[in-house]
């Protein structure tokens, strides 16, 4: 995997709570076995009527959307089902990092192995972006830090080890097959 | 010694590696479900790298999220009408027999839905860690296992170590006092646990359920509570082993026999959390008070009791849920209008959940123009009911019986309704377009799904009950 340093971009607002992975990417988009191309599909129902159209009021399809990689969205994104393709298809428009105050754990936890990043922040903070759409800002995953335009820096949690696979480009699957070891350890202490 | 939850129990059991502050726990897990839709992009990264599975024997297959529910469909009458679906069946039946896994495929007599399968055959046992490319894994935490879904990467990481990379959970007790009044389900409960915590309620945390109102639960219904945990954001969901979890287990396919099973028993017995072992949090509710309940909005958070109102106000969310509802604020839910009425999915479509259903049902019709789809969660439910000759009453009601899947729950198999009808489901989600493009979901218990049918409106389910009917399950 790719190391993931820094964003630095516009935002794009979707303000909305508790937005859903169903919303994401509806079910009826699951039924590929690839992981590619899945940045059609996002938010599907929202970006299009039903005659396939995009609705030109919805966030991502203003022209001053394109080429931003950072969503900030309402408290608890990505709630709902597990679905990896949720994940997948924001990497594959283009967004790179989602803030918001809470982020669903599933969808979290996927999006970190997708070099998606999981940015929460602060109440006061999130407000200030959710009136400020477009405004650019840097997200710097080594600092732990997002700078907001008048260059005030606001402290994000991130698991400490995702946070090293990410910028050192760790597989994690690689270092759970050198914890083998260990697996094989525990594995005979259980049968005896 | 330190009290401990049952949580801890399991997580200290399974622990290869514990955390530390730099690095994540490698947590064991015992019993890895597959499905055919958050597999195959996991397969495909085995074979890239030329990995094996590490533990077969753990991990065991089926096909139901987008398989046909139509009879011809599944036992080759006539080709799966959706190229996609076959396409992922393909897909699932190649990858199991190239990396040796068991598959419950498409005509066999045990397939169903992952989390009613797991249980049925008694694959899920107490003190298993569990784990699925499926929220609704928490289902299996009914029988005192740790169950949490996880993503494909996830699903990779688990077919080639047998292990997962996690930070441990904080907990959170779930207490049900007091007793479920005659007429409301294990749904209602929990649709009124969701209520009561939200959505993002339970983020963080595995619930465990404790109380006499969960203790007089069969498994079935502790199944359906467990089921909804990831609905108020939690992890996982749990509730202790007792003689209830003990006696569905008995005899089942894959449950110990013989002096295993004595051991076995011995050992579960050791699960209950301490006396005294604490929790990040505790939330109380009386089981006494909760009425049938139904969602209004389009999550499941938004719910109110079947015989209430929809609330005056509420924040943003409310108002777009109740834009897309097409609902009013302060509007009285009963007499609503239904078009659709769904019996199924991994919360209630077991063999009691069916009979309930049925039993509103005999002697009765569905309203005209009213659609009903009853799908059973398993072939084994299906076939159980049909010894009873439920099939039979649902067919003279008017609701068409199907072969299991996941089916309208999530509509991915051409189990859909049209833009704009209301569905009473007694699935989990209400999300919006759930159950297909512009379609609007009711969540209830199947007595409450059931009485819409009967009447084409939103009914509470007791006032169609007798005295004996009333008496639950």
């Amino acid at each position: 995997m790719n190391p993931v340093r820094q964003v630095r971009s516009r935002t794009v607002v979707l303000p909305a709570t508790d937005v859903d992975t169903d919303q994401i990417i509806p079910a009826r988009f699951l039924t590929t076995t690839s992981r590619d191309g899945l940045g059609r599909a996002l938010f599907a129902d929202w970006r299009f009527d039903a005659n396939g159209r995009p609705r030109p009021e919805f966030a991502l399809n203003r022209p001053e959307a394109g080429g931003c990689e950072i969503l900030v969205a309402g408290r608890n994104f990505g709630c709902g089902s597990s679905r990896e393709h949720a994940p997948w298809a924001l990497c594959d428009f283009g967004i790179r990092a989602v803030i918001s105050t809470s982020i669903a754990d599933i969808f979290s936890s996927n999006a970190l192995k997708n070099g998606l990043l999981p940015v929460r922040v602060d109440a006061a903070t999130h407000t200030w972006l959710l009136a400020n759409p477009g405004v650019e800002i840097e997200i710097d995953l080594e600092s732990r830090t997002l700078t907001l335009p008048d260059g005030k820096r606001v402290p994000f949690p991130i698991e400490p080890f995702a946070r090293h696979c990410l910028l050192n480009g760790v597989d994690q699957l690689g270092y759970l097959l050198s914890q083998r070891p260990a697996i094989d350890a525990f594995e005979e202490h259980r049968a005896r | 010694m330190t009290a401990l939850t049952l949580f801890e129990k399991i997580w200290r059991a399974h622990e290869v590696v514990p955390e530390t502050a730099d690095t994540p726990a490698v947590l064991y897990i015992d019993l890895h479900l597959v499905h055919e839709v958050t597999s195959p992009q996991a397969f495909a990264v085995l074979r890239e790298r030329a990995i094996p599975v590490r533990r077969p024997e753990r991990t065991l297959a089926t096909l139901d999220h987008s398989t046909p529910t139509d009879p011809q469909q599944v036992f080759g009458g006539v080709p799966i009408r959706l190229e996609a679906a076959a396409r992922q069946v393909a897909e699932l039946e190649r990858n199991a027999a190239e990396f040796s896994i068991e598959l419950l495929g498409l005509s066999d007599a045990r397939r169903g839905i992952v989390h009613v399968i797991g249980p049925e055959l008694g694959a899920t046992q107490p003190g298993m860690t569990i784990v699925c490319g499926d929220s609704h894994t928490s289902t299996h935490g009914a029988f005192g296992t740790l169950a949490f879904g996880i993503g494909t990467t996830e699903v990779g990481h688990v077919l080639a170590t047998q292990c997962l990379l996690q930070r441990k959970p904080k907990t959170l007790a779930v207490e049900i006092d007091g007793r479920l009044a005659s007429g409301v389900s294990a749904k209602d409960l929990v649709l009124a646990v969701i209520g009561e915590i939200g959505v993002a309620g339970g983020a963080g945390h595995v619930i465990e359920y404790h109380g006499a109102a969960i203790r007089a639960l069969s498994m079935d219904e502790r199944m359906t509570v467990c089921n909804m945990s990831i609905e108020a954001g939690a992890r996982a969901g749990m509730i202790a082993p007792d003689e209830t979890t003990f006696e569905y287990l008995r005899d089942r396919p894959r449950a110990p026999k013989g002096s295993e099973w004595e051991r076995a028993v011995g050992n579960w017995l050791k699960l209950p959390s301490d006396a005294g072992a604490t929790f990040d949090r505790t939330v109380t509710l009386d089981a006494s008070r909760i009425e049938p309940m139904i969602t209004y909005g389009t999550n499941p958070g938004m719910v109110a009791p079947i015989s209430g109102r929809i609330p005056e106000r509420g924040d943003e969310a409310f108002d777009k849920a109740l834009r897309y509802m097409g609902f009013a604020p302060g509007e009285a839910l009963a007499g609503k209008p239904v078009n659709v009425v769904f019996i199924g999915s991994c919360t209630n479509s077991r063999l009691s959940d069916l009979r309930t259903a049925a039993g509103l049902l005999r002697g009765r019709r569905i309203a005209r123009g009213v659609r009903m789809l009853v799908v059973p969660g398993s072939q084994q439910v299906k076939r159980a009911a049909e010894a009873e000759g439920l099939h039979e009453v649902f067919a003279a009601a008017g609701a068409e019986w199907r072969e299991s899947g996941c089916s309208m729950c999530i509509g991915m198999n051409g189990d859909t309704a049209a833009a704009g009808q209301y569905v009473v489901s007694t699935s989990n989600r209400n999300f919006e377009g759930r159950q297909g493009q512009g379609t609007r979901t009711l969540l209830a218990g199947p007595a409450t799904a059931a009485a819409a049918a009967i009447t084409g409106r939103l009914t509470d389910p007791r006032e169609l009950m007798t005295e004996g009917e009333a008496r639950w399950p």
